[in-house]
């Protein structure tokens, strides 16, 4: 191969993705921002349309109801998926038998379609014979309506998203756990620290990057929920489980509003941008 | 006496996780009357739900859609992947740092953004209702270069420059000399890619609208919210399970490799 030869491969390699970038990342990204200051239905000529769909989103209470329900996804599926993980993580780290199947086992719904988890939930959570339900009320705690009582609906979501993808964090947690050097514990007990004192100064700034990762990677969730109100609620009811890309889905594809939908696509996408820089600073500060 | 409350405790975590899976098959397989009081053992078996779910959506058909679309999507993210990454990690050219930069950008850029600007690109390219619009969008992405980047950065240079010296080209080194020894990480992308384009829901309820097109989980999807189940819990129950079957399956021979390719793309960096 010749000296001019070896000088273009590179460039040959990488073509393809830098079509693609142009394609189907750079271009769309101009094309949503434009299309921001515009009405579209598709089918008849774009409308430019100034402000209008900025200042109908401030005032949009339906993007706020998103707004608010995605919050109360992330208030409810966060903590409980530190949690609960952190101490599944904690106790498959010991010395015990069995371990590959436990940790298989809690990994299996994070491999399996959440369209398979919504259908299989919808049931488990329906009211009158749901197996939730029906056991609940063999105990004597009575019938919740998770699904069909607005206030119970998004924490039924949040409950069912952390059982589904926990499996994940045991995984990163009982990586990020191992990282953790022996001999500081050792030198911890020789100073007579209780078991608390030694996960709140020792594990937690330890595992701190993999906290990090896990509020990151369930924040975005949290934005990107769709297929679990899609199939359980319809986003019911009472809205309260619109979720931001439902939302966007609806406007788009159910009213084909293209230039608001786009501008919701485009705040909701800067919000987790901002949310995740703002969950850095304040994760790195605790370290 | 606390070593066994441990184990009653990750015993009663893995019927928490494990339970309910069994509940869906045994429920599909119960007469639709008595799933509302299926407990643990069902009185009678039978494959009615699965008959009558047969009979009203093409899942057979979808689901070779499925197959074909996933398989073409995650050849695309072997074949790109690696010869991005392989220029990125192995050879030197003018502005290689800028393409990595914009390669991490396009990681941290929310889809929500380009949701609806790429619906419209398929519009304009007439490609809603093909296969085009479910393969040529999620041909590259940027967890492929970067993960086979990584990869080919640990690859002895001596390697390289023997199959240069028997006069390989750059193709022949990709896939003659790197690919044979990076099986692991093939096998992790493709998981992933393959993983991602099985389940992916939202896209494939956009641009398709053909029933003899859909994938499997979106004709599952729009079986279980429209009106073709006739709120009937056994046939949906029926649905989800054979979507569920093929991963499952999958995932009983490679648990060890699903499980480290789904935490790999978790760490990222």
């Amino acid at each position: 191969m010749n000296f001019k030869n070896k000088k273009i491969v590179p460039y040959l390699l990488v073509l393809p993705y830098i079509i693609y970038f142009l394609m189907f990342v750079a271009y769309p990204v101009i094309f949503s921002v434009i299309l921001t200051f515009n009405k579209w239905n598709i089918i008849s000529p774009m409308q430019y349309a100034g402000l209008t769909n900025y200042i109908h989103l401030i005032h949009d209470e339906f993007f706020l109801k998103s707004l608010g329900n995605t919050l109360i996804f992330l208030a409810i599926h966060i903590p409980l998926q530190i949690i609960i993980a952190l101490f599944l993580a904690e106790m498959l780290n010991q010395k015990i038998k069995f371990r590959g199947f436990f940790r298989a086992a809690f990994f299996l719904p994070v491999i399996v379609s959440g369209v398979v988890v919504t259908i299989l939930w919808q049931q488990l959570y329906g009211f009158d014979t749901g197996l939730l339900n029906r056991v609940l009320t063999a105990v004597g705690i009575g019938r919740i309506g998770w699904l069909i009582d607005p206030s119970w609906a998004m924490p039924s979501i949040a409950i069912m998203a952390t059982w589904k993808n926990v499996g994940l964090y045991i995984i990163l947690f009982m990586v990020g756990l191992q990282t953790v050097p022996q001999n500081y514990y050792e030198a911890a007990d020789l100073e007579g620290a209780t078991h608390w004192q030694k996960f709140r100064s020792i594990t937690l700034p330890m595992i701190n990057p993999t906290i990090f990762m896990v509020v990151v990677l369930s924040t975005i969730g949290g934005f990107s929920l769709f297929i679990e109100p899609y199939i359980m609620t319809g986003g019911g009811p009472l809205n309260s489980t619109l979720s931001a890309v439902l939302y966007i889905y609806k406007q788009g594809f159910f009213y084909y509003h293209m230039g608001y939908s786009a501008t919701l696509g485009l705040f909701f996408a800067l919000l987790i941008l901002g949310v995740v820089m703002i969950q850095k600073k304040f994760i790195e500060k605790e370290k | 006496m606390k070593r066994i409350l441990f184990y009653i405790f990750l015993a009663a975590g893995a019927v928490v996780f494990l339970y309910p899976f069994i509940w869906m098959l045994l429920a599909s397989l119960s007469p639709e009357n008595q799933i509302g009081n299926l407990t643990f053992l069902p009185t009678s078996l039978t494959l009615s739900s699965y008959k009558q779910m047969l009979g009203k959506i093409p899942i057979t058909r979808s689901f070779l859609n499925s197959l074909f679309v996933s398989s073409a999507v995650t050849a695309g993210v072997l074949v790109f992947g690696s010869m991005v990454g392989y220029a990125l990690s192995r050879l030197e050219f003018k502005g290689r740092d800028l393409i990595f930069y914009v390669i991490i950008f396009t990681m941290t850029l929310p889809f929500q953004i380009t949701l609806i600007p790429q619906y419209i690109l398929m519009v304009k390219f007439g490609w809603v209702d093909t296969y085009w619009a479910l393969i040529v969008p999620y041909l590259m992405n940027a967890l492929g270069i970067i993960l086979f980047r990584q990869y080919f950065k640990s690859i002895p240079q001596d390697l390289i420059d023997a199959a240069r010296i028997d006069g390989c080209g750059d193709i022949r080194i990709i896939f003659r000399i790197l690919w044979p020894n990076s099986i692991p990480s093939l096998i992790t992308v493709g998981i992933l890619t393959f993983m991602t384009s099985w389940n992916d829901v939202l896209w494939p309820l956009i641009v398709i609208r053909n029933d003899k097109l859909m994938t499997m989980p979106q004709l599952v999807t729009l079986f279980a919210v429209g009106g073709a189940a006739e709120s009937q819990l056994g046939v949906k129950l029926a649905a989800a399970t054979l979507l569920a079957l093929p991963i499952v399956i999958a995932y009983l021979f490679f648990q060890k490799y699903f499980i480290q390719s789904m935490a790999s793309s978790g760490i990222k960096e």
